[in-house]
């Protein structure tokens, strides 16, 4: 385990300093955007399809209008502006138009006073349903009828592909995609939808400002972004729409897309009163996207001593109903597909087709999960082949600076990835605990379906790496404010950012980052708002604590240059205010027909990690435990060191979900098991244990020398759990979550 | 319905509907939304709160049910001179990250040290198995748990 730092109030950059958010959240007093208040406010409701596919015959809200406490029910014909929207493509209708495409779609919404009268009013709106078909199989998406008219995403850049359904494809040809070597391996794999499960809901509160505006108070990842949606569908000016950011109970990616803003805005400008909107964890299974299943095809060719000749990979991923961000996630799953290894030659063929599942997009790892999942199994298949050891054979093959990836790009910063695997091996692991011992350190647990026997050891290993920041050509620069003034004690600092706090600690970055720059103690965070200052891009691909570093530091040395222009002091009433904007260095598209790189290349940086997992299999049973995880991430430096292993322990747990419990079950593309009863997120009693190891190689273009570090502990742990219970069983479990099924019945 | 009640040792009243959960009442009628709601089954403990001294999650019991009991929540749990020793030693520990999760391991944690001074980390795992945090991971929330039962 890693010691717990003792941690400082006002700490500056590489110092474990107390999230300032930390006091709050630990009374209660933290308002989080299920928190929210207004004198005369409402609650609203949102009207759901049962089905997967359907077209709408009619929706009949008399019945709804006149019930006691309702003041609004809207349909599609009540938006305003723009009927649909989405954060790449506008696909998704606010509010359904003639036709469902998935389970939970949003048909209609209420306000009232009581949330008891919303939602029973929402139970009088009559829709009448045609079912159709649903298109739920996606491997026969492309041939099955299209469930958009037209193609929402043809026309941007992308490879031309014809069939019907597809939300994107790409194929990357590097080398030559024919060449052989002497060993191959190959392997089917499959994952299935995970779900971010932040345990805080949708939720928010919309504010109508009087003269036709709206404030939105609002749980989200990206401030901006959300303005530039909300604004078009309500028919307004952006600067009519300001969003605030509210507290926010967990994101993880499923707050990229918008969720109740829209509608809660609606709602408000339609009653002139204050709106609250709140999910339960059921409608919150249907009210974001998920991580995409996927099935994925490889094989490895090898020469006789471990190096990698040629990988050649299909992957096909389920985007579900609308697009969201699938079409960078695509490219995500694509361009690591053959895993942090130097490989001459690679042939992959993604496709991510729409189906009427539910909608998949952003989710920690963003593609990068599923490509490591299969191609870790395949480098420990090829490792038994070989009957080489499995850290041996990455080694051997791992990429280094000066590499290129299949995509042709060079990588010219910092990427450690020999050294994480080093440092991960030499972890050592825990010897096997002697029997009889508590059940509790047993598969199975407190159920005392065991006292040892039937219960198997396995040691897994595995390596994944993914990008920093936006990719192919998207310029997703931060902006951050900085406002010196006289104080008592000289000068005092506030620092605005709109980046999103989502748990991550990026409140703690900006302040950290502030006191470093202006070798300064009084520094105030002002709060994160569309109103006070520019696009901070996205709490997302592991970039805000890069980004946000970058802008502070920008700001920061202006505010200090022009306070040196004024001679060093400011007198009373005084001001020095400064907005800078940081971008990170530019990207460019990859080439749409070979895959390739064009000009600067796709991708700002990688960050890598490694991991080692010991686990337990009860075989009689099929029930699991894992017993340690130890881990070296690339970290490039570490701002506050204690929240980046907060990071890691938590990044960890979530990957374990996925490989051993987390999975959203469909039935014609209904989802089955909407509720934390039947949806399972690891608890204490699921987590091991995590050694973790910080290796801290600066990037030269970022801050500080800063990476970012949410994710390659969510890349690499399913990949790496998976392996230790295939080290235990000797079965290749090609599919998470692993079931028991697949463990059982061995000799 | 009226719902009398003793919430962090003041005598409050509600008016409420029959079908609001403790959980509701406490919220939104009583402007205490540290008990948090994140999945009205009892499955997260994200809205534990302590029932005549009893560790209970608040959106499993009726408003009506708590009439006349005596309730502690995150809110009351702190001592006048400042933040209770769990409060203290999460906030330190680096156990807090998105916090959705917090008041009810506060809550829950209080209750399990109140119980038992010094539990083993078995103990610790087992007691605090009925509270889901989706951001940590738990390793700093064990490190709280024992920095706080040392203090």
């Amino acid at each position: 385990m890693n010691a717990p730092a003792r941690t400082l109030e006002l700490g500056r950059v590489g110092e474990s300093v107390k999230r300032v958010d930390a006091i709050p959240k630990v009374t209660g007093e933290f308002a989080y955007s299920s928190d929210l208040f207004a004198a005369g406010m409402l609650w609203g409701h949102t009207v759901r399809s049962p089905h997967a596919h359907a077209l709408i015959e009619e929706v009949d809200i008399s019945e709804a209008v006149g019930m006691a406490g309702v003041h609004a029910v809207l349909t599609h014909t009540d938006v305003p502006g723009a009927k649909a929207y989405g954060l790449e493509f506008a696909d998704q209708p606010v509010l359904a138009i003639e036709r469902v495409r998935y389970f939970g779609e949003p048909v209609a919404i209420v306000a009232a006073e009581h949330p008891e009268q919303a939602r029973r009013a929402a139970e009088r709106i009559r829709v009448a349903y045609e079912p159709l078909e649903p298109v739920v199989d996606p491997e026969r998406a492309t041939e099955q009828e299209p469930i958009h008219d037209g193609r929402p995403t043809a026309g941007h850049g992308f490879r031309d592909d014809p069939r019907p359904n597809v939300v994107r494809s790409i194929v990357i040809r590097h080398g030559d995609p024919d060449a052989q070597g002497e060993v191959t391996v190959s392997g089917v794999y499959e994952l299935g939808i995970q779900d971010q499960a932040f345990l805080g809901p949708e939720s928010g509160l919309a504010v109508p400002d009087g003269e036709g505006g709206v404030d939105v108070y609002v749980a989200t990842q990206w401030l901006h972004v959300d303005r530039d949606q909300v604004a078009p569908c309500l028919g307004l000016d952006p600067e009519q729409v300001r969003i605030h950011l509210s507290g926010v109970g967990g994101a993880f990616g499923g707050r990229e897309d918008l969720s109740m803003q829209i509608h809660a805005s609606m709602l408000a400008l339609h009653t002139n009163r204050p709106v609250k909107m709140v999910y339960n964890r059921e409608e919150s299974f249907v009210g974001h996207i998920h991580r995409h299943p996927a099935k994925i095809w490889m094989e490895h060719r090898a020469k006789r001593d471990g190096k990698l000749v040629n990988v050649r990979a299909r992957i096909l991923l389920d985007g579900g109903a609308y697009a969201s961000s699938s079409a960078a996630v695509t490219a995500n799953a694509s361009a690591f597909a053959c895993g942090p290894y130097a490989v001459e030659n690679a042939l992959v063929e993604c496709a991510c087709v729409y189906t009427n599942n539910p909608p998949c997009g952003a989710m920690r790892g963003f593609g990068a999960v599923q490509s490591c999942f299969a191609h870790e199994a395949q480098m420990d298949k090829l490792g038994a082949e070989l009957g080489m050891d499995p850290v041996e054979l990455r080694l051997r093959n791992a990429l280094a600076p000066g590499d290129s990836l299949p995509t042709g790009q060079k990588i010219t910063g910092s990427f450690p990835a020999a050294e994480v695997i080093r440092r991960a091996a030499a972890l050592p692991i825990p010897e096997p605990e002697e029997l009889p011992r508590d059940a509790l350190r047993l598969p199975g647990g407190s159920g005392n379906t065991t006292r040892g026997e039937g219960v198997r050891r396995g040691v897994g290993f595995a390596v994944g790496f993914k990008n920093v920041c936006y990719s192919e050509g998207f310029d997703d620069s931060t902006a951050a404010r900085v406002r010196l003034a006289a104080s008592d004690d000289g000068i005092a600092a506030v620092v605005h950012c709109a980046a999103a706090e989502v748990g991550q600690g990026v409140v703690n970055v900006i302040l950290q980052t502030a006191r470093t720059e202006l070798d300064l103690d009084e520094v105030v965070l002002g709060s994160a708002t569309t109103s006070s200052v520019g696009s901070a891009g996205s709490a997302s691909a592991s970039r805000m604590t890069w980004m946000a570093a970058g802008a502070v530091q920008l700001a920061c040395r202006a505010a200090k240059d022009e306070l040196e222009r004024r001679g060093g002091d400011l007198e009373h009433g005084e001001t020095i205010d400064v907005e800078r904007v940081y971008h990170h260095r530019p990207t460019t598209p990859l080439d749409r027909e070979t895959g390739q790189v064009t000009g600067d290349g796709a991708h700002v940086a990688y960050i890598c990690a490694a991991m080692r997992v010991v686990a337990e299999v009860d075989v009689e049973l099929g029930l699991t435990r894992v017993v340690w995880i130890g881990t070296a991430q690339d970290v490039g430096k570490a701002v506050n060191p204690q929240a980046v292993y907060g990071q890691i322990e938590g990044g960890i747990a979530q990957g374990l979900g996925l490989a051993l419990m987390e999975e959203i079950q469909t039935q014609d593309g209904l989802i089955t098991n909407a509720s934390f009863t039947d949806y399972l997120i690891p608890t204490t009693l699921d987590m091991p244990p995590v050694e973790a190891q910080l290796v801290e190689e600066p990037e030269p273009d970022a801050p500080y020398g800063v990476k970012g570090v949410g994710e390659p502990p969510t890349v690499v742990s399913t990949a790496a759990v998976a392996s230790a219970l295939r080290d235990a069983t000797g079965r290749q479990l090609t599919r998470v979550p692993v079931r028991p099924d697949e463990i059982v019945g061995l000799p | 319905m009226r719902v009398e009640l003793t919430v962090n040792g003041e005598r409050r009243e509600a008016d409420a509907w029959a079908g609001e959960s403790l959980l509701y009442v406490l919220r939104e009628r009583l402007g205490l939304p540290g008990s948090k709601n994140a999945c009205e089954q009892g499955e997260c403990g994200s809205c534990s709160v302590l029932l005549d001294g009893r560790l209970v999650c608040a959106c499993l019991v009726l408003a009506a049910q708590a009439d006349g009991h005596e309730l502690v929540t995150v809110e009351g749990l702190g001592e006048e001179a400042g933040l209770h020793p769990v409060q203290e030693a999460f906030a330190e520990t680096g156990a807090v990250q998105c916090g959705f999760c917090t008041p009810g391991f506060v809550v829950a944690t209080a209750d399990l040290l109140a119980r038992n001074p010094r539990p083993s980390d078995d103990e610790i795992r087992e007691a605090l198995s009925g509270n889901l945090c989706r951001c940590t991971g738990y390793a700093k929330i064990f490190d709280a748990v024992r920095l706080a039962a040392g203090s």
